[in-house]
């Protein structure tokens, strides 16, 4: 089985020499003219070249990378397939707006409403990048439910792939974590009280539930520790064990392959088949 | 005979009479089996250094008593009577700031209605605002004599007992006292149905008939 050629942009692949010259640059001309000199162009795709082949050359790169981004994937695959990179890219774009949010944000009880506001009202740009932060959340909640929609209603969770379904419901369970978690941040009467609903929800699981509560408030009552635990865990614990888990998630992907659309029969096994 | 290939017994104490090469006499445990042993267990005592403190950190605040025990002045006695409440503002956690406040109704205590064998008299009733069920402040209305929680409707009477809706026990009180003719707001503490005093639980959390077995207290009180 041939692979297809490393992932080396067609530019800055090397060109066959033409008939007649010589292969190397530098090398004595047609006619045994003067040597050509290489073109800027030349010197930049032979750097570039370089660099990879470096690269790849010390860490073993490219038949992983080949393997990964060349895998084969099964007839029919359609937009629907695409749900669980769209859900990445939204936390993506969630880690990269919240790191530049925590840059102005004080999670400081008598602070974090000021800070927050002046994030909206003040800072270059702020009310653009918490809006996207903001309305990026709702958006990921929104593909990860359709991700595991295309993955039930494709029958894709099956054997071989239990295990990714699992983690991808954990993945699930952490990202609505991250919602609780962010909800309290703004500090303002409607995330205040949400949270105080929402810990006393948590307070209402028996057995566990009142110490699950006392964790999350950092004591019996809302105090000044809860909004540093919240943060914590909202840009720290969780964000974390949801990069890992998609790493994870992905490295099964692609070690066990996609599955085909349910509506695609396998194909039947002639005994004779007419060549045309 | 003397050829015949050696018995080696998979039990013996011994690695040589386990038939492991290389092994010496008297050689109980192979080299390679105790460095593995001693690199797991190194790595664990290492792992355990770190994340053993770690978990403590982060679970301590369940075992200690973290609400500050502060007595906070309510006004002076004539502004209570036994029949109406007055709405006053306290702070749970001063720390917190603004967001500590929480609104208590306050009235005196009355003989009449209030007294039962085994409940504690104060001398003054204290109702807490924050709902029995998930937390939302409630609100009393004068005309029904009814505290009315605004989230999922739960009901209470005048004595903050449950008389519809989800909440699950009485409105919370906070102990009360009186000092140099001024009344003065403390601890918060629950009551179940019969209104006898319970340590400070939060909303939800059952305190009569068996349900009050699957909510233990906090280790503090």
């Amino acid at each position: 089985m041939k692979l297809p050629s490393p992932p080396l942009p067609r530019a800055l692949r090397r060109s066959p020499p033409r008939p007649g010259e010589n292969g190397r640059n530098g090398a004595p001309g047609r006619n045994g003219g003067p040597a050509t000199k290489p073109t800027a162009k030349d010197q930049a795709v032979e750097g570039a070249a370089s660099v990879v082949g470096w690269l790849d050359e010390r860490t073993g790169a490219s038949p992983f990378l080949r393997g990964f981004l060349y895998r084969k994937v099964p007839k029919g695959t359609n937009w629907y397939y695409t749900l669980g990179s769209a859900t990445m890219f939204a936390f993506l774009s969630q880690a990269v707006t919240g790191v530049f949010l925590a840059m102005y944000y004080e999670p400081d009880p008598t602070r974090a409403y000021e800070s927050a506001s002046r994030i909206t009202n003040e800072v270059f740009l702020g009310e653009f990048v918490r809006g996207m932060h903001k309305w990026g959340s709702t958006v990921m909640i929104i593909l990860i439910f359709l991700h595991m929609g295309r993955v039930f209603f494709f029958g894709a969770y099956k054997y071989p792939r239990e295990l990714n379904w699992v983690i991808g419901v954990v993945l699930i369970v952490l990202t609505l974590v991250m919602g609780l978690t962010g909800y309290l941040l703004p500090f303002d009467q409607r995330s205040f009280w949400a949270t105080v609903v929402a810990v006393n929800l948590n307070s209402s699981g028996p057995i566990v539930g009142p110490y699950l509560a006392d964790f999350l408030r950092v004591g019996s009552e809302f105090g000044p520790t809860t909004i540093t635990r919240f943060y914590a865990l909202h840009m720290l614990a969780v964000p974390g064990l949801i990069a890992a888990l998609i790493g994870a998630h992905l490295y099964l992907v692609a070690k066990l392959g996609t599955t085909a659309p349910p509506w695609l029969k396998a194909e039947k096994k002639d005994l004779l088949r007419e060549e045309v | 005979m003397a050829d015949s290939p050696k018995k080696f017994d998979k039990k013996s104490r011994y690695t040589e009479g386990r038939g492991i090469a290389g092994a010496w006499e008297g050689e109980t445990v192979t080299r390679r089996r105790l460095m593995e042993g001693t690199a797991l267990a190194a790595g664990g005592i290492a792992t355990m250094a770190f994340a053993l403190p770690g978990l403590g950190f982060a679970l301590g605040p369940l075992f200690e008593e973290t609400v500050p025990d502060t007595w906070q002045d309510l006004g002076p006695e004539d502004d209570f009577s036994t029949t109406a409440y007055v709405q006053r503002v306290h702070n749970i956690d001063p720390k917190i700031g603004d967001a500590g406040k929480a609104t208590v109704y306050v009235r005196k205590w009355d003989p009449e209605v209030d007294s039962a064998p085994g409940k504690s008299e104060q001398p003054y009733v204290a109702i807490s605002t924050r709902c029995a069920h998930l937390g939302c402040p409630v609100r009393y209305i004068q005309a029904s004599q009814k505290f009315v929680c605004p989230c999922h409707g739960g009901v209470y009477d005048s004595q903050g007992k449950v008389e519809g809706g989800p909440p699950v026990r009485p409105l919370d009180r906070f102990e009360t006292r009186v000092v140099e003719g001024r009344v003065e707001v403390g601890q918060r503490f629950s009551l179940n149905s019969e209104l006898e005093r319970f340590p400070p639980r939060d909303p939800s959390n059952h305190l009569d008939g068996l349900w009050k077995y699957l909510y233990p207290p906090r280790p503090t009180t």
